[in-house]
């Protein structure tokens, strides 16, 4: 028996919503089957917290007088891209401090970035504003400079182009050397293998086919209320897939939004990454309505029947020689090692299990405690 | 196990002997050569890492020290702020001694002291640089 989301609305309203995370989907769907686990379930929540590269906020930095229409803008020393109207600009979460040695000194440290910059802002503290302007008859400033906190900014959105991908590669180094990557430092040899992606509890791949997730709908965004807003860059959802429906590599991406005033220094963090650069850690959370015993089965997916590729990041990765290293199933990385050509070798998450886990039970909670509802997407992302 | 990482520091007349083959099959102890800059006829330095029994490492420093090599523990203590750490997971990968490690029921990571070695590998391959490292007493000794 099929239910529609002002159903399941009602329901939450009611406080008669019967929520669960995907982990614990697994488990029901498994013992009484997508039938009889769509009667009984009627959101499943998802979550993620790792580092997402395709992140930042547009900011607006305010006016002074005479007025100023900043053409170049420095956040904390972080440069902040400037080309659009007066005082708005766009902080991008990789973007190194001005001052940064970058990787003269191999391998990078990047100790301050864009991230660290939304993270400062969200943990109440001040930022040196600093902007240049070529000045006209309009906004006659030419220079501007000032200290201020987010509560103060007249705007800021979070806005990030490419979130949440669905599945990613299991990085190697089979080159002599190591190498320092966005998987992380991999030791040359194939010593070491890395991967990112919270698995069952990963929102796009507890809705492989995007039915339920699109324009419009409400998410667990840093800690506050988001929404997907399209889909995000290098979406790909024409990859090949498994049996269940699941993309065997990297495939659907999110661009999400919200206000990021609303959001927490506890679900964004600024990262940096050695020899690579600084990125954002985002927690992201996913409602998905259990529409129908098809959305059961989906949301019922556990780690042994996610699979992705192995490929080497000391070589093939920068070179674009399209050759992996054999499948590798979530529950196999999640063991603590894999075995690539015959030999075994020792896994790492880049992708927090205990925080993926802990935005997904806010995410119930919320549902629960009725302050959340489902919405349905004005239009699905592309399939 | 017990694992430190030393630094060793050997005189001129002393820098030729074959003190690392001389710790595994005399004392039993695994040595793995962090870092080693020694040249014939001139004084020597080298930072080691021993793994064995806590006697017999003693043992081979005191050995050691009969030949005036000056030994110097390293970088004692790493602390984790739990505060900071969000639990990616990254560090396990590198982490040589176990002391960094995931349990695996609930993909949790945990880290203990008791079996860290001091490498600082994970320091700056933290994300967050939730690892926090202060040095050896000899080292502070020296300094103050």
């Amino acid at each position: 028996m099929a239910k529609t989301y002002e159903e399941i609305n009602a329901k939450i309203k009611a406080g008669e919503a019967v929520v669960v995370t995907a982990e614990e989907m697994v488990d029901i769907v498994q013992t009484n089957g997508p039938e009889k686990a769509a009667e009984n379930v009627d959101v499943v929540t998802t979550g993620t917290f790792a580092p997402m590269c395709s992140s930042g906020a547009f900011i607006n930095t305010g006016q002074m007088l005479p007025t100023i229409k900043t053409s170049r803008v420095w956040i904390n020393k972080v440069p902040a891209y400037a080309g659009l109207a007066a005082v708005d600009a766009f902080l991008g979460v990789t973007e190194p401090c001005e001052d940064d040695p970058l990787n003269k000194i191999y391998p990078g440290e990047f100790k301050y970035g864009g991230g660290h910059v939304i993270e400062d802002l969200l943990r109440g503290e001040e930022v040196l504003i600093e902007a240049k302007a070529y000045g006209t008859d309009c906004y006659k400033a030419r220079k501007m400079k000032k200290i201020i906190g987010l509560k103060d900014l007249p705007y800021a959105l979070l806005c990030n182009p490419r979130n949440g991908y669905q599945n990613y590669n299991c990085a190697i180094n089979v080159t002599e050397k190591t190498v320092y990557t966005y998987m992380g430092m991999l030791k040359g040899k194939c010593q070491n293998a890395n991967y990112c992606s919270a698995g069952e509890l990963s929102p796009l791949l507890n809705d492989p086919y995007y039915r339920t997730i699109g324009l419009g709908t409400r998410i667990f965004l840093g800690g506050g209320i988001g929404y997907v807003t399209w889909h995000g860059t290098q979406h790909n959802p024409g990859v090949d897939r498994a049996d269940n429906g699941v993309p065997r590599r990297p495939s659907g991406t999110l661009m999400v939004q919200g206000d990021l005033k609303q959001m927490t220094a506890d679900w964004l963090r600024g990262v940096s990454l050695l020899g690579y650069g600084n990125s954002l850690a985002v927690g992201l959370g996913i409602p998905i309505p259990i529409l129908d015993a098809e959305m059961a089965a989906y949301t019922g997916v556990s780690d042994k029947n996610l699979y992705t590729r192995v490929i080497d990041y000391g070589n093939d990765y920068t070179n674009g020689v399209a050759r992996d290293y054999g499948e590798v199933s979530y529950a196999q990385l999640k063991s603590g090692s894999i075995v690539v050509e015959d030999r075994e070798v020792q896994t790492a998450p880049l992708s927090s299990m205990t925080k993926a886990r802990e935005i997904a039970e806010i995410l119930k909670k919320w549902i629960v405690d009725k302050q959340f509802l489902i919405s349905k997407p004005t239009t699905t992302l592309p399939i | 196990m017990y694992a430190r990482i030393y630094v060793l520091r050997f005189p001129k007349d002393s820098s030729q002997r074959p003190f690392t083959y001389e710790l595994i099959k005399k004392f039993d102890i695994e040595a793995n050569i962090l870092k080693a800059d020694i040249l014939p006829h001139r004084e020597g330095m080298m930072v080691l890492e021993l793994r064995g029994n806590k006697n017999s490492v003693k043992e081979g420093l005191d050995y050691l020290r009969s030949f005036d090599v000056e030994v110097e523990r390293l970088a004692a203590e790493v602390r984790r702020d739990e505060k900071i750490c969000f639990q990616c997971g990254s560090c396990t990968g590198v982490c040589p001694s176990g002391a960094l490690y995931i349990r695996r029921e609930d993909m949790a990571v945990l880290f203990d002291p008791e079996k860290c070695t001091g490498c600082m590998l994970c320091v700056t391959l933290c994300p967050v640089r939730a690892m926090d490292i202060s040095l050896g007493k000899k080292e502070h000794a020296t300094k103050t």
